[in-house]
């Protein structure tokens, strides 16, 4: 018999207030490094914060938008574009970067970050 | 065993001749070309842009194709056809097939005077050279040209340029007799008069006066008197055939070495090609033909007959197409023959043209065209057939119907190459996407470039999208969206897409509109919507580098500095651990920066005077100096000075790509003034003023735009200058690439800011006046509020702790990111 043991919980970051609309912000979450977006229409979404082709912590400062309807955001360093909804690289087919799950809780950001 | 292929003369038909005979890969051939001129062929028909950049590279044709021995200096003198060897100063040189391909020499009618000094014929590049050091001299002051012909009003041109009084003197009743009507003269004579260029036609000169110190006075056989300093002699060219007689070979009516359709002349292993030829086409006269293409087709015929093959060639098409003093003029077919005419006059906008048909209106024999020649290609390909529209539709003024489109497969597109229409639908269809393409699978294009709007449109029929939109979000391109942004009086990227777009735009529209933005309504770039806009390197006021520090960049107008703010920098510097460097731009960048850190840093920055050198945007990035007259023995200006009055100017102006510029205080360009967007030289009067440099990726020297310049008219032409770029380039389009792309080019530019042709002067001076005023500095803004401070954290939920993955080491004693091995990339499956 298995136990599975979930360490993960959801952590407040900031005020929803605090984010810009089509900007992102980093947050530290237990040594996981998190970008999490506030879209046009006030959605949320978190990804990792590591860009995976450049290797540096900087996704947060990407550019946010849309392509054929898919919320983005394009890596600072090259540009290359994100679909904010699975984490997904539209430009380089195979390239990811990690999703968690992000909320809004009375006026605060929360993100989930699983610590199996 | 080989044989000996002699070319004498290396000028652009030898060229091309050697070009396409080593196209057709011939075995078995020792070429070797000797040639009169120290330097080997370059572009004549360009002559006159020597003066756009005082460097004759820039006309360069590449030099002789690899394995032909080229013998500069050393001219042909005898022939000797018995024994089949040419001789030159240096020796003889055997030949069993020689080409004469000797050009032609300027025609100085025989006036007293001609052989002072201060009078000089147009020709060479060193004749080009010599009427340059001679014109600005001091004291120079008036230029006058013998012959308004094509070649006059080009070296009316360039005295212009230099700076003198331009007097143009033609015989006949009209300025280029020889390729537009009396109609098209007088339009074409407004039009160079509109320039300040005094035109004396029906008048001819009867002598000139002056003594050892040069002319003085042009006397007109009317008994008036010009008093000049500087003669040029345009009055016509002369084949270059003083080998025929010695050597007994027959000459043309009017000189030339006489050859048939083959270019052969009577001796068979003797051939002659270009403006020493006299061609008898099919029995006719011998005729020399001044124009570079029938010298090209002469030049194919013998290439392709030394090869095996046959050609022949026809009736050379003596169509001509060409921009002086900015003026359109264009003169193809037989537009003197008799036949139906279709006669256009519009005194109002300048525009003169004639179509010629035959009596039964069914095909078209010839034209004349000035002021507007947009309709020339298409025109020039319908020769000898039908119209493929009505005549006065097809000279609407940029009348761009389909019906124009309907060009028979064999009409010529590009006459400099012998292109058909066929030839290019062909490269088309084989894939030729771009006219960048079409140059390079046809060489359509390549020649004059008059058939480019042609190959467009052909483009264009052909199916190839040369889609201007931005991108997905919206179809205009970056000028329309600047349009409506200043017309709607858009304020925000909301506003737009909402109105003119669709969905929430991506990392290329957004940098273009808050650039636009940013002009049309100056102020801070970050605040409400505009921040989420703008790239990294804007949204953070610093450059974002590899591992996703920032460095920093303080502007140090013109690169002079004191050293109590050097000192200060270096403080700053040590203080935060950061990696120092000298950009090129004379300037000091300093490395590793966190974003947490940028405030703390700045705040110092500002304190001791500094303010953002907008390193990190699209935007003015330094004006450099060389130190100027001042210190230099050798300035004759203080470019220090002005390249920090620039600098200050421009600083902050935001624009479709970056800024550079520089400012020499001599002709010796210390500066490098020439490589960047606008460039400033100091002359003894002034300033001269290049624009559309660029360093980088595509190098290009920029092109002299305005000479000795007062620094007041130097300001107002740089800033209708930028403001004209940033209202009308493509994203990311420096201004190298949009002034080539501009139909028109240098002229087209000169007419919208100099001559105002579009009315928009006062619009750009507004503008450039209002980017002047509301200028502030993005640091101290930024520092002087909380909220725009708030974005410089590094975690939202931890502000004070640094990215734990930024790391440094030690390189030749200063920080540097850590290297890893490669970097591993997350790839995709099972989650």
């Amino acid at each position: 018999m298995t136990i599975t043991t979930s360490t993960a919980y959801w952590t407040t970051v900031c005020a929803y207030d605090r984010l810009l609309p089509e900007r992102g912000v980093a947050a530290l979450v237990d040594g996981v490094q998190v970008a999490i977006f506030r879209t046009y229409d006030g959605d949320l979404y978190a990804l990792g914060n590591r860009d995976p082709i450049g290797g540096a912590q900087v996704m947060s400062r990407g550019i946010v938008g849309d392509r054929g309807g898919v919320p983005t955001v394009a890596s600072p360093l090259h540009k290359q574009v994100y679909d904010l909804r699975t984490g997904e690289c539209l430009d380089l087919p195979g390239v990811l970067v990690p999703t968690y799950p992000v909320r809004c809780e009375g006026g605060l950001v929360e993100v989930l970050v699983d610590r199996l | 065993m080989s044989r000996n292929l002699v070319v004498a003369g290396h000028g652009m038909v030898a060229q091309r001749f050697l070009e396409a005979f080593a196209d057709r890969g011939p075995d078995g051939w020792t070429v070797t070309v000797l040639a009169e001129e120290d330097r080997p062929a370059y572009d004549r028909v360009r002559l006159s842009a020597w003066f756009d950049s005082y460097d004759a590279a820039d006309l360069d044709l590449g030099g002789a194709p690899a394995g032909v021995e080229l013998r500069l200096g050393q001219p042909v003198t005898a022939i000797d056809r018995d024994r089949r060897v040419v001789s030159t100063p240096a020796g003889e040189t055997p030949y069993d097939v020689l080409v004469l391909a000797t050009g032609s020499r300027a025609f100085v009618p025989p006036i007293s005077g001609s052989d002072l000094p201060g009078v000089f014929v147009y020709r060479t590049i060193e004749d080009l050279e010599q009427l340059k050091e001679w014109s600005t001299a001091n004291g120079r002051r008036v230029g006058a040209v013998l012959g308004g012909g094509l070649l006059g009003l080009e070296a009316a041109n360039a005295l212009r340029l230099l700076g003198l009084e331009t007097h143009v003197v033609e015989f006949a009743p009209r300025l280029m007799p020889l390729q537009v009507d009396e109609g098209g003269g007088a339009v074409l004579k407004r039009h160079i008069e509109g320039l300040g260029v005094t035109v004396h036609t029906a008048r001819g000169c009867a002598g000139l006066e002056g003594g050892p110190d040069g002319v003085t006075r042009m006397r007109f056989n009317d008994g008036g008197e010009l008093a000049v300093d500087v003669v040029v002699v345009a009055a016509g060219i002369r084949p270059r055939d003083e080998l025929a007689e010695a050597a007994g070979l027959a000459k043309g009516p009017r000189g030339g070495f006489l050859v048939d359709d083959a270019c052969a002349t009577a001796d068979p292993a003797i051939w002659a090609i270009g403006e020493c030829a006299s061609l008898s086409v099919a029995g006719g006269d011998g005729v020399c033909y001044g124009l570079v293409a029938p010298g090209y087709a002469m030049a194919e015929v013998v290439a392709d007959r030394l090869t095996g093959g046959e050609s022949k060639m026809a009736l050379p098409d003596t169509s001509t197409k060409l921009k002086l003093l900015g003026v359109d003029v264009a003169s193809f077919g037989a537009p003197f023959a008799p036949g139906l005419d279709v006669v256009v006059t519009d005194q109002v906008t300048g525009v003169y043209a004639k179509l010629l048909l035959t009596d039964d209106a069914k095909t078209l024999l010839g034209g004349i065209l000035v002021g507007d020649a947009s309709a020339y290609p298409t025109l020039r390909a319908s020769l000898g057939g039908p119209l493929p529209a009505a005549p006065l539709a097809m000279l609407a003024p940029a009348g761009e119907g389909g019906a124009k489109m309907d060009l028979p497969g064999t009409a010529q597109v590009c006459s400099c190459h012998a292109v058909t229409k066929d030839h290019v639908t062909d490269a088309i269809a084989g894939g030729c996407a771009d006219v960048a393409g079409l140059k390079t699978c046809t060489k359509a294009g390549t020649g004059c470039g008059s058939c480019i709007p042609l190959l467009k449109q052909l483009l264009a029929a052909g199916g190839v999208a040369q889609s201007k939109a931005l991108c997905e979000h919206f179809t205009y391109s970056r000028q329309e969206l600047f349009d409506i942004i200043r017309v709607r009086r858009v304020t925000s990227f909301s506003e737009l897409v909402s109105e003119y777009g669709s969905g929430r735009g991506c990392d290329i529209c957004k940098p273009a509109i808050a650039s636009i933005l940013a002009t049309t309504n100056p102020g801070y770039i970050l605040d409400g919507e505009q921040a989420a806009l703008q790239d990294t390197n804007d949204h953070f006021l610093a450059n974002i580098q590899r591992d996703g520090t920032y460095s920093v960049v303080p502007r140090i107008p013109g690169g002079e500095i004191t050293p109590e703010k050097l000192i200060v920098i270096g403080e700053v510097a040590r203080d935060f651990g950061l990696y120092t460097k000298i950009t090129g731009g004379q300037r000091i960048d300093l490395f590793g920066a966190r974003v947490e850190q940028l405030p703390v840093i700045w705040q110092r920055l500002v304190d001791a005077g500094f303010e953002s050198g907008h390193a990190y945007g699209k935007a003015l990035r330094t004006v450099k100096s060389c130190v100027g007259e001042t210190w230099c023995r050798y300035g004759v200006q203080d470019s220090v000075g002005l390249a920090i009055d620039l600098e200050l100017r421009y600083r902050g102006l935001r624009a479709p790509h970056k800024l550079k510029s520089a400012v020499s205080g001599c002709a010796r360009e210390c500066a490098e003034a020439r490589s960047k967007d606008f460039g400033i030289i100091a002359t003894e009067n002034g300033w001269n003023l290049y624009v559309a440099g660029n360093g980088g990726f595509r190098p290009r020297h920029a092109d002299l735009f305005l000479t000795d310049l007062s620094t007041q008219d130097l300001v107002r032409y740089i800033d209708r200058f930028l403001m004209y770029y940033i209202r009308t380039a493509d994203r990311l389009q420096r201004t190298s690439a949009w002034l080539e792309a501009m139909d028109g080019g240098l002229d087209h530019l000169r007419d919208v800011i100099v001559d105002d042709s579009l009315g928009l002067c006062a619009e750009l001076d507004a503008q450039m006046a209002q980017h002047v005023t509301a200028y502030a500095d993005e640091w101290r803004a930024t520092l002087d509020d909380p909220d725009r401070l708030a974005r410089f954290v590094s975690f939202v939920n931890a502000p004070d702790t640094p990215d734990p993955d930024i790391k440094f080491e030690v390189e030749r004693g200063q920080n540097v990111p850590t290297r890893q091995g490669p970097v591993p990339v997350t790839i995709g499956g099972a989650r």
